[in-house]
């Protein structure tokens, strides 16, 4: 009975695609699972028109699944049209959750990236400085296209979200997890973080910590030094963002022997990633001298960029930037 | 009553694109318009960032071939570093860029155009994807071409973490060497690869090559261009991903010329149209003409057929065996039509996967000299691969800490931007004319032209009902809307 099946929505905004791909590392098991829904829009493999989402019923989705940050008007518009045409939606991997990689794009503004593509960089033509303009005209008719916004936002500072989904993807076992969930209608209340596991990656790390602790003089970057596979990071003085991210993807970058830069997020009760991940860093340096302190913690190239990795639209930063921008338009 | 056709939209690798197709008086094509609504700034936001990270942060503009952008971010931040990796790292970044083409031009065949070849490209459109291809050949089939996904993903995990978003290629090598038990897995797996490749060209004989109607098809005018064409080759100049010199030969196939990564400025230029937030990539040297083809035009390709076009052979026996039968079936070198793309794909296929054993066979390979620590001042680098849809090129300059303060990037499918839109283009104004009804088959026929270039509609594809929708929306020229087609 097809009535009886849930209705399914998978969408993409500003994103990469790769929440897509793992959703396919299903392989066999989604063939299995697509036999118990009804898919009414997926952009990448469907019938995606927004027209088609449009004659939909309000609520008439049962379960959308976003995943992407919001980077332009199309993309809000999407997000607000799917909003209202499901009963829950779901904010799918880091991009929609706190902004993810294309949420470093907030270090600047609008017009300095438009200037460095089409203006400055040194494969651009004669033609250098040409801007994609919103609404152009042709010698044939007008050609539009989408506005790009100043900041990246993640999705539930654009609409209500119902449930979180982090991860950059997040992984198939935990997509696999979530589907089970729903399936058997025993989704956790709303405003709920689905398809995580809830201690921290450090929690659940099988690296060897040492004897009573470790303290850092340095901190060393990835590629300055031989990475010892049994060995926490942190305690060869290798920034690990473990400390301050939610545990669930089976630690494969860290397997890979490469330390976590975060894609999960905080862990439960912890807004700020970035701060967090400091906080915790800052704890384990070896002196008691102000002076010395400055000095290894400068030993740590791009703070900003390493601790907000995946969470710079999600920050006490963005936040603090929104504040004085909507002053700014007050006044 | 001139008239405006929306096609909208349609699907590209990060998210969005849409035809629009301008009617003149009489209902014949004015022109035709690829629009890309769609910009994220990885070129400026990735300033600030150190250089060793950019492996792990460029392969997020494209979640399909992450591997390509993970493996060129490295190869540029050697270059930016003056460093250069052991041979068993590079062997390693090799093997694991091999397997990542056997699953990525998998999902390409399987997905998206076999439907339109082993399904049909008039059939239903509820059976035209990738379920109504595993229901024409069968679930054993189908379950093997996931198979083959599964096992090039777990080969990308055993060297590099996992396969979205791999964390294995670093500044100088490999972040860790593998052990002979994790050796002989994957040569099992890459084994098991080359059957299905083989599997896979036996399939596009039976399905393509012995109809008809589908050759007459693939070698039509309708879906020809004579541009140049760009790919990577080795010292013997045999196709090569990983590494090599970038080959480009022109319309009757002679060498233009060959370029170093570091040269790259030297022949490649960006053109930019206010309608679009993609650039157009073109040979400097030509110069660029707009969207025509032939000699005079510096559009060109880089393609799996451009990358067979531009070199002069395999470096393996079974892929080599294969390119010689499809220039002699295709009347020799080099090939214009753009729907023999897929069948050049699935010669890549085999060949990544021959690459792969050979190089899972290679005593060195579990060798645990794989890193080289740099010791240089940072300065400034280059790094290309090919990227299953093309040639791809990062472009770094550094401060003396490692942190960049320039970035340039000319990503596959961007190479070919100018040549997907004069594809459309060609096959719309062979299908669009005064009076004729615009259907889903027209729709459909208007798709085969730019799904041939695999413009990273790949996505997702490999499992559940689907294909590229569409709606096509005809305006009066006061912009009301007269009539609506859609395919569901």
């Amino acid at each position: 009975m097809s009535e009886t099946k849930p209705k399914l929505a998978f969408y993409w905004a500003a994103s990469c695609g790769g929440c897509e791909i793992t959703i396919t590392e299903l392989g066999m098991r989604l063939v299995a699972t697509s036999k118990k829904v009804d898919i009414v829009f997926w952009p990448c493999l469907m019938d995606f028109k927004y027209s088609d989402v449009e004659a939909l019923e309000d609520d008439e989705i049962d379960v959308c699944f976003f995943n992407g940050a919001i980077r332009s008007s199309e993309n809000e518009h999407v997000a607000n049209l799917l909003r209202q045409k499901s009963k829950l939606l779901v904010s799918f991997g880091s991009c929609a959750h706190t902004g993810g990689i294309p949420g470093l794009a907030n270090f600047y503004d609008a017009e300095s990236i438009l200037e460095r593509v089409y203006d400055t960089a040194p494969s651009v033509d004669e033609s250098r400085g040409t801007r994609p303009t919103p609404s152009f005209e042709v010698p044939e008719g007008i050609i539009e296209i989408p506005t790009f916004y100043d900041q990246v936002m993640t999705l539930d500072q654009t609409v209500e979200v119902d449930y979180f989904m982090p991860g950059c993807p997040p992984v198939a076992d935990q997509v696999w997890n979530v589907f089970q969930t729903i399936l058997a209608g025993e989704l956790p209340d709303k405003g709920a973080t689905i398809g995580v596991d809830p201690k921290t990656n450090c929690d659940v790390c099988p690296r060897e910590k040492g004897e009573g602790g470790f303290r850092v003089t340095e901190w060393k970057r990835p590629h300055e030094v031989d990475l010892d596979p049994d060995l926490c990071f942190l305690a060869q003085g290798v920034i690990c963002c473990g400390p301050a991210t939610r545990a669930g993807c089976g630690l494969p970058c860290i397997s890979g022997n490469m330390p976590c830069r975060g894609c999960y997020g905080p862990p439960e009760g912890v807004f700020d990633q970035g701060a967090k991940l400091l906080s915790a860093i800052g704890a384990l340096i070896d002196t008691e001298e102000p002076e010395l302190v400055a000095q290894i913690m400068d030993t740590i190239v791009d703070p900003g960029g390493l601790s907000y990795r995946f969470g710079l639209a999600n920050s006490v930063m963005a936040e603090l930037k929104y504040r004085q921008r909507s002053q700014e338009s007050d006044t | 009553m001139s008239q405006k056709i929306s096609i909208d939209p349609i699907t590209r690798l990060e998210g969005h694109g849409r035809i629009d197709l301008f009617l003149d008086e009489e209902g014949e094509l004015a022109n035709a318009y690829m629009v890309v609504p769609e910009l994220r700034g990885f070129e400026k936001f990735c300033e600030g960032r150190p250089v060793e990270e950019m492996p792990r942060i460029t392969q997020r503009i494209c979640g399909v071939c992450p591997l390509a952008h993970h493996v060129a971010a490295a190869k540029a931040g050697d270059a930016v570093y003056h460093v250069d990796p052991p041979p068993a790292a590079k062997k390693l970044r090799e093997l694991l860029y091999a397997s990542f083409f056997v699953a990525d031009h998998a999902t390409h065949f399987y997905a998206l155009a076999a439907p339109d070849f082993v399904v049909g490209p008039d059939a239903p459109k509820a059976e035209r994807n990738l379920l109504g291809v595993i229901q024409k050949v069968g679930e054993e089939t189908g379950s093997r071409v996931l198979q083959l996904l599964q096992d090039n993903h777990e080969i990308a995990a055993i060297i590099a973490g996992r396969y979205i978003h791999s964390v294995g290629c670093i500044v100088g090598g490999m972040s860790k060497p593998i052990t002979e038990d994790e050796r002989q897995r994957i040569e099992e797996l890459a084994a098991r690869s080359v059957e299905t490749a083989l599997f896979s060209l036996q399939l596009f004989d039976q399905v393509v090559l012995q109809n008809q109607r589908y050759v007459d098809m693939v070698l039509s005018d309708a879906y020809a261009h004579e541009t140049y064409y760009m790919g990577l080759v080795d010292q013997g100049n045999r196709v090569n991903f990983y590494d090599g010199r970038v080959r480009v030969v022109g319309p009757e196939g002679d060498e233009l010329l060959t370029y170093e990564p570091h040269e790259y400025l030297d022949v490649v230029a960006e053109h930019i149209e206010p309608w679009t937030y993609l650039k157009f990539p073109y040979l400097k040297s030509v110069g660029w003409k707009g969207f025509v083809d032939g000699p005079d035009s510096g559009v060109y390709r880089a393609t799996p057929l451009s990358r067979l076009n531009a070199a002069e052979g395999m470096a393996t026996p079974k892929a080599q065996a294969e390119y010689e039968r499809f220039y002699d079936t295709l009347g020799g070198k080099p090939v214009h039509a753009t729907l023999a793309t897929h069948w050049a794909r699935l010669i890549e296929l085999l060949y990544a996967a021959e690459r792969t054993v050979e190089l899972a066979q290679d005593p060195e390979i579990t060798s645990d000299q794989i890193r080289t620590i740099p010791t240089e001042t940072p300065t400034e680098g280059v790094g290309i691969v090919e990227a299953p849809r093309g040639t791809l090129t990062h472009h770094y300059v550094s401060d003396e800490r490692g942190l960049l303060k320039r970035v340039n990037l000319i990503v596959g499918t961007t190479n070919n931007y100018a040549a997907i839109s004069m594809s459309i283009k060609k096959a719309a104004q062979d299908l669009v004319k005064a009076g004729r009804v615009i259907d889903d088959g027209l729709l459909n026929k208007i798709e085969m032209a730019f799904r041939a270039y695999d413009p990273c509609l790949g996505c997702a594809t490999h499992a559940l009902p689907g294909q590229t929708p569409m709606i096509v929306r005809l305006y009066d020229h006061q912009q009301e809307l007269v009539r609506e087609i859609r395919r569901d």
